[in-house]
């Protein structure tokens, strides 16, 4: 129909040549897709496809690796950073990072997160924060706000009995090896362009091998919270951005 | 000649790692192998090779590390001690199923639980028969020397490379601790990057096209299957090509005595009392656990008097020769457990006892 206006000079949008082309089993308008189609971008731009490595989680990000073209290993659940040491340890040359979810990064992996931050390892971290497990179906996450309803809180999380929310990012701030931590979101364009901008600072960090650095995404999971995309997005904006407030919690720059 | 050196079985193990051209090492301290960190610390192979040396913060990160590094094609190692080894397996799975090849060597002690730190030979059922999930085997071998610690790390990285499996030393503490002369051979050079291998690792893309990348996961159950059957496909060759055996005074022998590691030592020294005595008696030792040497078992079964297996354990590795044997010869066992070690006076009794009467 319009055939004759897909030209080159006409596209404002493209899809990145570091994501293969296939579809995405993400749930419409989950923030994973947006989040790796960023990431990709900026991989791109900066032209490192052929000398980053990636680390995959276990969640729903588990098949990363089949939309991002560059090398990958999938982690077990919550030892990505454990696994982007020894790739980094014996690869000091190339970019490395790591892409987890909150229960991945904030509750089994703690540890491995914990303690690849201390050392200063030189990758960095995306943490995917939507409140929530999505890959076994919407239990209660570390991040899960107080009185937020779930499988395993369906009366809504009692911090008494399980714990209130973990606020990792502002706990990994206070290492002397975190070089920077940050927090954005993917519910608007223009917290998706903050985010683009946060990524290219966190590979320049890593350039100049100032440490480890953490880029939290306060992200949604419409499918668990059953909502729809847009009531998502509102749900971000409304409820969890408030809780978790973007912007930069570290920079090598100053504290 | 390689250069003759008196060593403890820990510190041959991580001497002969730095000359194996391994790439790097993570580890976590836990007697009775703590020495292997201490020792590559202390040698900074950073220096010598530029070899990676990383305390983990548990053994959890320590295999993850090495899951990351091995994946990227790389020589890499960890070691560790019976509890740490448990909390290992999960990512030993994911790389016996992601076909990573390293090198993990458990210096064993007494269990089950925290148990003791004095030798013991209990983790044979962990060590090959799975240990984690899954359907998967590691090429196991057990070291009965300290000279075996060094022979056992350079063959275990080749082996680990050739099949893209993880592969498994099992030693117990008593090798670890023993000190014994070992002739060490020259340094092998660590890989050149252009040496890594650009089919499946993550090495950063370069100048391919597509993407490697590392995984254990197959959602659909028709190619987890075509996995499993590649899986085991290569261990049928390895069961093939890789077994590897010792015999001692076996050919004119009544009765066997057999044992791996520190038990086949002491079951050579009761087969020599066994002798002074008037009885025939010959060891079988396998050095390969997994694959388990079942026809050499088979080959001496029918002319013999008995079989008397003797571990530091409960019984494990007598199942295996039960299984060889079938009821062509009578089959028992001798064991010490807790850490303690049989003697070969108290292991002679046994036979007489059981066998002569
Ligand atoms: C050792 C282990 N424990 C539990 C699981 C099950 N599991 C898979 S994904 C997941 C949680 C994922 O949630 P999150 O990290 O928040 O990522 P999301 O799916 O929300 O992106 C769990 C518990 C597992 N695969 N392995
Ligand atoms: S379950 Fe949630 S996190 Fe997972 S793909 Fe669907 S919307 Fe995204």
């Amino acid at each position: 129909m319009n055939e004759h206006l897909i030209k080159e000079e006409n596209l404002v949008y493209k899809k990145p040549s570091t994501l293969l082309d296939v579809s995405m089993h993400y749930c419409p308008g989950c923030g994973h897709g947006t989040v790796h189609k960023t990431l990709m971008e900026v991989v791109e731009e900066l032209g490192i496809e052929s000398n980053t490595i990636g680390v995959a989680p276990v969640g729903c990000s588990v098949f990363a690796y089949n939309y991002m073209n560059i090398d990958m290993q999938q982690a077990p659940h919550g030892r990505a950073c454990a696994i982007a040491t020894g790739i980094r340890r014996v690869m000091p040359d190339k970019y490395v990072f790591t892409y987890q979810g909150d229960g991945d990064l904030a509750a089994i992996g703690t540890g491995e997160t914990m303690h690849a931050a201390s050392r200063g390892e030189n990758f960095f971290t995306i943490f995917i924060n939507n409140g929530i497990y999505g890959m076994t179906s919407g239990q209660m996450a570390p991040t899960t706000l107080e009185g937020m309803k779930t499988t395993t809180c369906p009366r809504g999380r009692d911090v008494k009995t399980m714990g209130y929310p973990l606020y990792l990012g502002p706990i990994l701030a206070q290492l002397p090896g975190v070089a920077y931590v940050t927090r954005q979101a993917v519910d608007s364009v223009a917290h998706v362009r903050n985010l683009k901008k946060a990524m290219l600072k966190a590979f320049e960090y890593q350039k100049q091998k100032l440490g480890f650095c953490l880029i939290e995404v306060v992200s949604n999971c419409p499918s668990n919270l059953k909502m729809t995309a847009v009531q998502a997005n509102e749900f971000v904006r409304n409820t969890m951005i408030p809780n978790y407030p973007l912007g930069d919690i570290k920079t090598p720059e100053g504290k | 000649m390689g250069e003759i050196r008196l060593m403890k079985g820990n510190e041959a193990l991580a001497e002969s790692m730095i000359r194996s051209g391994c790439d790097a090492y993570f580890g976590y301290p836990i007697t009775p192998q703590s020495e292997v960190l201490e020792y590559l610390s202390n040698e900074d192979p950073m220096k010598r090779t530029g070899m990676v040396v990383l305390q983990a913060e548990s053994e959890v990160a320590a295999i993850n590390m090495v899951h990351g590094a091995g994946g990227c094609g790389k020589r890499v190692m960890t070691t560790s001690s019976s509890p740490g080894i448990s909390l290992m397996q999960e990512a030993i799975s994911y790389m016996a199923s992601a076909e990573v090849p390293c090198l993990i060597a458990n210096v064993m002690r007494g269990g089950p639980g925290l148990g003791t730190i004095q030798p013991s030979q209990g983790d044979y059922f962990q060590a090959t028969k799975g240990g984690g999930h899954g359907d998967y085997h590691l090429i196991v071998l057990a070291p009965s020397t300290v000279q075996e610690m060094v022979n056992h790390v350079r063959d275990g990285f080749e082996l680990a490379e050739k099949y893209r499996t993880p592969v498994f030393i099992l030693a117990d503490g008593a090798i670890g601790q023993m000190m014994e002369k070992v002739e060490l051979f020259d340094q092998i050079p660590r890989k050149t990057d252009a040496e890594l291998p650009q089919e499946w690792a993550t090495t950063g893309r370069g100048s391919r096209k597509m993407r490697n990348f590392i995984t254990s996961l197959n959602i659909q159950p028709e190619k987890m299957e075509v996995i499993n059957h590649h899986l085991q496909e290569k261990y049928r060759t390895i069961e093939k090509n890789e077994t590897r055996f010792e015999t001692y005074k076996i050919e004119d022998a009544d009765y066997i005595f057999t044992g791996f590691g520190l038990g086949a030592r002491i079951c050579k020294k009761a087969a020599d009392m066994a002798r002074e005595k008037g009885f025939k008696v010959g060891v079988i030792r396998p050095i390969t656990l997994y694959p388990f040497p079942t026809a050499v078992y088979q080959k001496y079964a029918g002319k013999l008097k008995g079989i008397l297996d003797v571990e530091m354990n409960s019984g494990q590795m007598v199942e295996d020769v039960r299984l060889a044997v079938g009821d062509k010869t009578r089959v028992e066992f001798y064991g010490r457990m807790g850490g303690m070690i049989p003697a070969p006076d108290e292991i002679l009794e046994h036979f007489e006892k059981i066998f002569i009467k």
